[in-house]
């Protein structure tokens, strides 16, 4: 099936093409050179006036595994305000802050979103985050797994292991849990919140191991650069949400001797003391520390008024912020000597002194970064608010008029303490195609997604212009995911199921004698049945496994 | 590949009878498919293996038919019924799966035949939430266990084997040194909580119904709270008191209850008395809630169908979309008020859970060994999982799943197919009305 796509103006900054009229030709779910004149095209779709860019990519977004499940357990009310009914194509469900899997896709694909990552995958939880992915329509996947509070880790960086052997076990882990990278949530504090701790600095002991979160970062994320893993150590840190958190942020960013690392939702690690309420901006100094640190990327983590939930592997961090469930309810797990999580509910408010700060300091870290493709854009949905908001914040990213306005109408002394208004700067279309296309999916390592080079998977959107941009990007004319057309006019005409994307760096097999030997000891399972198998996600006909090159384990660094 | 057909002895079994999911079993198998648990069983897991195979035909009003003819009739009843109701649900996860894909398309509603114990955590968790842990959590690190109303082993015998009285701990704790309390009930089969030194538990005895009154006089003292009374249910308060007392002085106390024994009214109010009792201590120390269920597969029930309809069990696409309603989409209202008028039961690990009593058509997609004292309209025995064909099973801790292996050859379809196909069967009856339209 040979299809054209005519005409439209495109946005492939993995090109360099900024806004250049040109067709794209797919071929059998690739994107494919001009055919000879006498070829014949099965489908044109003349796209005049339309903009053209590669499929959206969330690169952190929590739509699959257990925290995700309970915090839809947690709120029937929120569901019951957005039903989706059965249709001749979609099978119901229901929406807003956590979508049921089906629902999930669909709007994904409805928004022009090609592909979304769980960031949290839990190893000993695994198996959920995929099962539920596996139920996400349309849209590819993938996970990246949680290391650094678990006991083996930590006891592994206790007796001071050879780097070799650490890279072994994470590289197993990755392997296991069928994982496209490596996260850190709260460097070890997770683990020593279940002694007792309730706060860990950066160069503060985990009582129970007498390691530091600098050493478990400086060691995962060498591990990630020694593996060839593309993603870099996808790192939540140490306070989040703790006014002062920024001068860890800054110190976490100068201690992993210039190893890559990825920050997320940045904006929730990004707070002063200054001001009477000892709470204030830290995005200028943030801001300054990225465009200074070349190793150094983030996603932000934006917030927006209204309900939402927060659903998080820092069960540390959730413990301590409870008392601001609203509606009053959380729950908060220790998970296999493993992990955590904790899910607490929160309305964030525009009137709300914090809340208004928390939501410029994002917009202001959005706004102050020089690099577009250090930075993407997300809310850690559902953290800081479901990621059916993207089109609103492009707007409050591109519109400067639209954004001061907003701004005008948050609360008072929220503006007093932010330097909003007179950051002038509007996020043009190819940067915003940068964020979330091309810099994302070099980000993640995706070789041939986020970019609409001869090859690529034709994972393709396709927007009416619009003065408004909110409009523009929630309701795409087309959406091609894998050279098929998914979606019109902003809504599903097809079902398709996408992939599982995954990275296999190379160990030595030999490490499973131990792994297997602690696990007997230990846990409460056996090895191989933490393994996540190929036919578990592809069993069904419908999942596929979706392998990126790991560039060859390099030799130890030091 | 190894041959299912010839006898052997298959090692590193899961065992999917009981919410602990004991994955070390060894199991012999004889050349007609027939299971012996060898090694690291209990009582349930002998009996759940040990069933000999048999294969009985689908039936039709009795009689034998193809699988076929089955699954039409089947489709036929659903077709025709305006508020069809699946129940039982006992299955794996992706039976599970088929069972919400049909659900959704026929506009049925769903219970899972342990709902009445396992809502009230689900109500408790949708009102207040609530701070839970984990069996590997339990193992290594527990210091206190206080068991509310049950004994553990009459529902997971080989709980205190396994994550109480282990030998070996992460933190090199001396686990003969765990306390255990039991708290309520009557006449507890204690003997498993005496440690391996032979110290006794502590046994705090009560009526089950006074339970209540003891779990909130516990909540009372740990919050501070000055009970006037000297006793409550004939506990003296004093030893409330001193077990308030250890609690607090616990490292990691861990307080255990299983939804399903709490057989009185409004027992989610006192499953909430622990779980906020529980969120109180950890403003000092830690601890946690443990909530013991998985039986039957409810876990999985629970969590396929909140993943895929946003909700927890007793949800109903009676309107083209999801609702979730705890009271009024129990089977036993269902049935009661007459609103369900077909009845889909789903027991595939159990012969014994049979369908309640109804006039209302159904079909049971049973375990091969049911008996059943009425015939339903149609019955169709499914594969076992974990012996018959593979499948997940989500444990009694809600967060670790395991692989559910096949051990023998079967030639009973899975649940998944089962359902699959009456779908397809509807699906495409649909297409052939709307054509002939």
């Amino acid at each position: 099936m040979l299809i054209k796509l005519t005409g439209g103006k495109v946005y492939d900054p993995a090109h360099g093409i900024d806004g250049k009229i040109m067709d794209i030709y797919i071929l059998d779910g690739r994107i494919a050179e001009k055919p000879r004149d006498d070829a014949r095209i099965d489908k044109e779709y003349n796209l005049t006036g339309q903009i053209v860019m590669a499929g959206a990519i969330d690169m952190h977004t929590h739509i699959g595994g257990g925290k995700v499940n309970i915090a839809r357990t947690l709120l029937p009310e929120d569901h019951r305000m957005d039903p989706v009914a059965h249709t001749a194509l979609m099978r119901a469900g229901c929406g807003h802050v956590v979508p049921s899997t089906l629902t999930t896709g669909y709007r994904y694909a409805e928004m022009g979103y090609t592909a979304g990552f769980e960031p949290a995958v839990l190893p000993m939880n695994a198996r959920q985050g995929h099962l539920e992915m596996g139920d996400i329509p349309i849209i590819d996947k993938g996970g990246y797994v949680m290391l650094g509070n678990d006991d083996l880790f930590l006891r592994m960086l206790a007796a001071k292991k050879d780097q070799n052997a650490i890279n072994d076990y994470v590289a197993w882990t990755m392997d296991a849990a069928q994982a496209i990278g490596v996260k850190v949530v709260n460097a070890g504090g997770i683990n020593a919140f279940k002694f007792n701790q309730r706060m860990l600095d950066l160069d503060e002991n985990n009582v129970n191991y007498n390691v530091t979160p600098r050493e478990v970062l400086k060691t995962l994320s060498r591990a990630m650069y020694e593996l060839g893993v593309a993603h870099p150590l996808h790192v939540h840190g140490q306070n989040l949400g703790v006014p002062g958190n920024i001068i860890t942020t800054l110190n976490t960013m100068a201690g992993v001797e210039g190893y890559p690392l990825h920050l997320t939702h940045i904006q929730f690690h990004s707070y002063g003391t200054e001001g009477d309420r000892k709470f204030s901006s830290g995005a200028a100094q943030i801001a300054e520390a990225i465009n200074k640190y070349p190793n150094v990327s983030v996603d932000v983590g934006q917030i927006m008024f209204g309900q939402t939930v927060t659903a998080s592997g820092d069960s540390m961090s959730q413990h301590r912020n409870s008392g601001l469930a609203t509606p009053n309810k959380w729950v908060c797990m220790d998970i296999e000597c493993d992990n955590g999580c904790g899910v607490v509910p929160f309305k964030y408010r525009d009137q709300n002194f914090v809340n208004a700060l928390q939501w410029a300091i994002g917009l202001e870290i959005f706004l102050l970064v020089e690099d577009p493709w250090r930075i993407f854009l997300t809310t850690d949905h559902p953290n800081g608010a479901p990621f059916t908001s993207y089109p609103h914040l492009i707007k409050l990213l591109m519109d400067k008029t639209y954004r001061k306005e907003v701004f005008a109408s948050i609360n008072l002394d929220a503006q007093a303490l932010s330097t909003l208004a007179s950051i002038d700067r509007e996020y043009s279309l190819y940067e915003i195609a940068i964020m979330t296309r091309a810099g994302a999916a070099k980000l993640v390592g995706l070789h041939d997604r986020g970019h609409l080079g001869v090859g690529g998977a034709a994972d393709i959107t396709v927007y009416s212009e619009h003065a408004d941009q909110e409009i523009m990007f929630a309701k795409p004319a087309y959406v091609f995911k894998d050279g098929e057309l998914v979606v019109k006019d902003g809504n599903i005409v097809k079902v398709t199921w996408g992939g599982t994307h995954v990275v296999k760096p190379d160990f030595d097999r030999s490490i499973e004698k131990e792994i297997s030997k602690y696990f007997d000891s230990f846990h409460t399972m056996k090895m191989e049945h933490s393994k996540v198998s190929k036919g578990e996600i592809e069993g069904d006909g419908r999942g596929k496994l979706l392998v990126h090159e790991a560039k060859g384990r390099r030799e130890k660094t030091a | 590949m190894e041959n299912l057909s010839q006898a052997s002895t298959v090692e590193t079994v899961t065992c999917p009878f009981c919410g602990l999911l004991c994955d070390d079993l060894s199991v012999d198998r004889d050349s007609s498919g027939n299971l012996n648990v060898i090694e690291n069983g209990c009582a349930k897991s002998i009996t759940f293996f040990g069933r000999p195979v048999v294969t009985p035909s689908p039936r039709i009003a009795g009689k034998p038919v193809e699988l076929k003819a089955a699954i039409a009739k089947a489709a036929e009843i659903l077709g025709a019924a305006k508020q069809p109701l699946f129940s039982g649900l006992g299955t794996e996860v992706y039976g599970m799966r088929a069972v919400m894909n049909l659900a959704e398309s026929t506009n049925a509603t769903l219970d899972h035949m342990n709902s009445n114990g396992f809502m009230r955590n689900i109500q408790v968790v949708q009102n207040s939430g609530w701070l839970i842990t984990t069996l590997t959590e339990v193992k290594n690190r527990m210091d206190l266990l206080v068991i509310v109303g049950t004994d553990i082993v009459s529902i997971f015998p080989r709980f205190f084997e396994r994550e109480v009285w282990n030998k070996e701990t992460m933190y090199g704790q001396d686990t003969s040194k765990r306390e255990i309390v039991y708290l309520g009930g009557r006449d507890l089969d204690t003997s498993a909580g005496i440690s391996p030194d032979g110290r006794k538990p502590e046994v705090l005895p009560c009526d089950m119904d006074k339970l209540p009154d003891v779990v909130s006089a516990l909540r009372a003292i740990v919050l501070g709270k000055k009970l006037h009374a000297t006793e409550v249910a004939g506990i003296a308060v004093a030893d409330l008191e001193k077990l308030a007392q250890r609690m607090k002085a616990a490292k990691y106390s861990v307080t255990t209850w299983a939804a399903g024994t709490l057989a009185f009214p409004q027992a989610e109010l006192t499953v909430q008395n622990v779980t906020e009792l529980v969120k109180v201590l950890n403003k000092d120390t830690r601890a946690a809630g443990l909530p013991l269920g998985g039986i039957e597969g409810d876990m999985n029930a629970n969590q396929v169908c909140t993943w895929i309809s946003g909700y927890p069990m007793r949800t109903s696409y009676a309107r083209s979309f999801p609702e979730h309603d705890s009271y009024h989409f129990s089977t036993d209202r269902q049935l009661s008020s007459n609103e369900a008028d077909a009845l889909f039961w789903v027991s595939s690990f159990n012969p014994d859970r049979t369908p309640p009593a109804t006039n209302i058509p159904t079909v049971v997609f049973a375990h091969a060994q049911m008996k059943l004292e009425k015939e339903p309209e149609v019955f169709i025995p499914v594969g076992l999982p974990g012996a018959d064909h593979r499948g997940i099973a989500f444990r009694s801790d809600n967060v670790v799943s395991l692989p559910l292996q096949q051990l023998r050859n079967s030639t009973l379809p899975t649940l998944a197919e089962v359902f699959s196909a009456i779908e397809l069967t509807i699906t495409n009856s649909a297409l052939v009305a709307s054509e002939d339209k």
